[in-house]
């Protein structure tokens, strides 16, 4: 066996070496068949939900995903606020904007990051991720910590941003447009990037309905949607901002799409701090009690749609409880994206539909398409990519910086 | 210090497992990866294969099926092995003890070493809990925990 | 068609098999129907109305197993949520999948950790339990018992 080479991105999922997330069936070079395979992080999250009140609850799908720590809480808060008809004082709801569109970006910038290691672009990973660090830097200063917030509640949220806060959160906003034109041009306008990504993985709109995505993933198959617009709830309404869309599905446009929301993003997150300085009031409207109902919360995750379900039957924990990530609807249109393209450039197309990072990596394995032997594991994949990147770079003369970590 | 220890607390190659984890702890300790936390200039790298592993950095609270995995993964290591239980997760389940798809958490049949708790710990808080082992190995106040094993090399 | 109209077009479609029908607020329906009128209804939602399934929630109350199909209508900031009540000692449906795609792993979902069976569906396996979990064993019903 060839020597293992040592890469600098863990985790390695307690699948080292057995049957991975994404099992693909190769025939030469192309994917002809994809197994999905979940069930290592199901955790019962539902059922633990009808056993903790509905505070509680809370702090529990916070810690459905990491990444999008804020998007599960507030779907939640919204479903038990809509089931018991609870009302959220204005001031609340600028809040939690703020936190949310602060997670968006520090979302994306984590996707960036993987997406560049993929490809075998370290640098986009190590600079991405440091302006990341600025980020959760201020949401430790807003919320008292790096991830896991806890600031919503029925009602309303936890903490309110202080106004001495606020102008640390101006200087990292302003701090971030530079680092994201930067981004910008850096995927739109990089030959070899586009050469990586261009045409890559394409998802058509027909497909991106019929199987229901969300997110960039649909609005960069041109599937005009965005909960924040469509279905607007705390204050998407009253601050001016766009929904990004682009026509071709491919991979290419699924970064764009990302990377364009971060300048939304930022817009957005300036204009509520704006109007929260005449926005005074209470931050929580205390509800004693849910009464009996059905209430539905959805949210505009930084991956789409985030929707839970919630049953009150009158007692103080929820009778009933469904949550829904978004990927759980995203995941699948990787039938459509991978079969049929090369097992090089597998991981890109695999990770652009932004799964929760846990199942991104360490996630897929080549299996001969007759014999089911393992040709290739997930470290091979992410090798294969990079070396794609290498090859198109001699080809099309591409200058640019020296990629670290010895490739 | 005995030379095992000598050995294995120098330049650790550090293997990172993650079971049924909601990943901010996944992330953190890569963070440590990055030149702000930068690990490596303890002289940890980080590991493709658990073969090659001297410390195992556990995160996430292993639901029944990575809880098989994980313990096909620890026979594996080569021993002495040592093991950092990341996040209140392999600790104890936190809110995710009594899930019906989640049995024991890993701190009740693997021997840890240390727990870094937290939800998730700061990098700079995983970094300081693997100094903290590398130094008590070192200065002999602690023995490797898999030693507490009864019978040798396999778990409770 | 504004909201108000699309509301009405939906009532006019299913008519008298529309069982029950409440306006919670202006922009959440429920709508329930008997189980034979699912996939009509689904037809109706996806392919005429192009509504979104958001996903689809079963619930154990005792009396019967629910299943809740969220249907969002994203142009006109609303959700209709089509309810419709099974047998608890047999609950079984036909699938939508063939009509929705999106609707496949939500159906697989439903059947494991419920025991809902959706016939015809395209491909009724685990999803998130081991392979191995025990038969019969539904870990959302209300009388689900470990060990």
């Amino acid at each position: 066996m060839a020597k293992r080479t040592i890469i600098p991105i863990g985790p390695y999922h307690a699948l080292q070496e057995e049957p991975e997330f994404f099992k693909l069936h190769v025939e030469g070079e192309t994917v002809v068949h994809l197994d999905i395979e979940l069930g290592y992080n199901h955790r019962g999250i539902e059922k633990l939900s009808e056993s903790k009140d509905f505070e509680e609850t809370i702090f529990l799908v916070e810690r459905i995903c990491g990444i999008c720590s804020t998007s599960h809480p507030l779907a939640c808060v919204q479903a038990i606020e809509d089931a018991g008809e609870v009302d959220v004082p204005e001031r609340a709801l600028f809040i939690r904007s703020v936190v949310a569109e602060l997670e968006r970006i520090h979302s994306h910038l984590l996707w960036l990051g993987l997406a560049g290691h993929f490809l075998g672009f370290n640098t986009i990973w190590m600079w991405s991720w440091r302006f990341r660090e600025d980020v959760l830097n201020v949401l430790e200063v807003i919320t008292g910590n790096r991830n896991h917030y806890g600031m919503m509640k029925p009602g309303g949220v936890r903490h309110d941003i202080l106004v001495e806060d606020v102008p640390t959160i101006l200087k990292l906003l302003d701090g971030l447009k530079g680092p994201v034109e930067m981004f910008r041009a850096a995927v739109m306008e990089d030959p070899l990037l586009q050469a990586r990504t261009l045409g890559v993985g394409v998802l058509t709109r027909e497909q991106a309905i019929s199987y229901g995505a969300l997110g960039p993933t649909a609005r960069a198959s041109g599937v005009d949607i965005d909960v924040r617009r469509d279905h607007p709830h705390a204050i998407y309404g009253q601050v001016d901002w766009n929904v990004i869309t682009r026509e071709s599905g491919d991979v290419f446009d699924k970064a764009v799409v990302r990377i364009l929301e971060m300048f939304e993003s930022i817009r957005i997150i300036e204009q509520c701090l704006e109007k929260l300085k005449t926005t005074i009031g209470p931050i929580d409207s205390n509800p004693k009690q849910i009464k009996p109902g059905e209430g539905v919360g959805h949210y505009e995750a930084p991956r789409g749609e985030v929707f839970h379900y919630i049953r009150s039957d009158g007692s103080n924990r929820p009778a009933r409880h469904k949550v829904r990530a978004p990927s759980f609807m995203n995941v699948p249109t990787n039938r459509e994206t991978v079969i049929g393209g090369t097992v090089a450039d597998a991981t890109i197309i695999l990770a652009a539909v932004d799964p929760c990072y846990c199942c991104t990596e360490r996630m897929a394995v080549a299996l001969d398409c007759r014999s089911g032997e393992r040709l290739w594991g997930a470290d091979e994949l992410v090798r294969l990519s990079t070396e794609k990147t290498k090859r198109l770079g001699k080809e099309i003369g591409w200058v640019g910086p020296e990629l670290p970590f010895g490739q | 210090m005995s030379f095992a220890i000598q050995a294995l607390t120098r330049s650790l190659n550090v293997f990172h497992l993650a079971g049924s984890a909601c990943n901010n702890c996944d992330i953190e300790i890569l963070d440590a990866l990055t030149p702000k936390y930068d690990i490596e200039r303890f002289g940890m790298t980080l590991v493709g294969s658990i073969r090659h592993a001297d410390l195992i950095l556990l995160s996430g609270v292993f639901n029944k099926k990575a809880a098989e995995r994980l313990k096909i993964l620890y026979d594996q290591a080569p021993k002495p092995i040592l093991v950092i239980a990341v996040g209140g997760c392999p600790a104890t389940g936190i809110i995710f003890r009594g899930s019906y798809n989640c049995d024991a958490p890993p701190s009740d049949y693997l021997p840890i070493d240390a727990f870094v708790p937290g939800c998730p710990p700061k990098p700079e808080a995983i970094i300081s809990g693997v100094i903290k082992v590398i130094g008590r190995l070192r200065s002999g106040e602690a023995r490797p925990a898999y030693e507490n094993l009864a019978s040798g090399g396999h778990y409770r | 068609m504004n909201r108000d109209d699309t509301i009405e077009r939906i009532r006019e479609a299913l008519g008298k098999r529309l069982l029950d029908f409440e306006r919670k607020t202006s922009s959440r329906i429920f709508l329930e129907v008997a189980p034979d009128t699912v996939p009509d209804v689904s037809r109706l939602m996806f392919e005429e109305i192009e509504a979104r399934l958001q996903t689809a929630s079963g619930v154990d109350t005792r009396d019967a197993i629910e299943i809740l199909y969220h249907w969002a209508l994203d142009r006109l900031d609303c959700v209709v949520t089509v309810r419709t009540r099974l047998d608890r000692h047999n609950p079984e449906i036909e699938s939508i999948t063939p009509v929705c795609v999106a609707a496949e792993w939500v159906e697989r979902e439903m059947w494991e950790l419920l025991g809902i069976r959706f016939r015809n569906h395209p491909d009724l396996r685990h999803l998130l339990l081991d392979d191995d979990w025990p038969a019969g064993k539904f870990p959302l019903r209300r009388d689900y018992e470990e060990g």
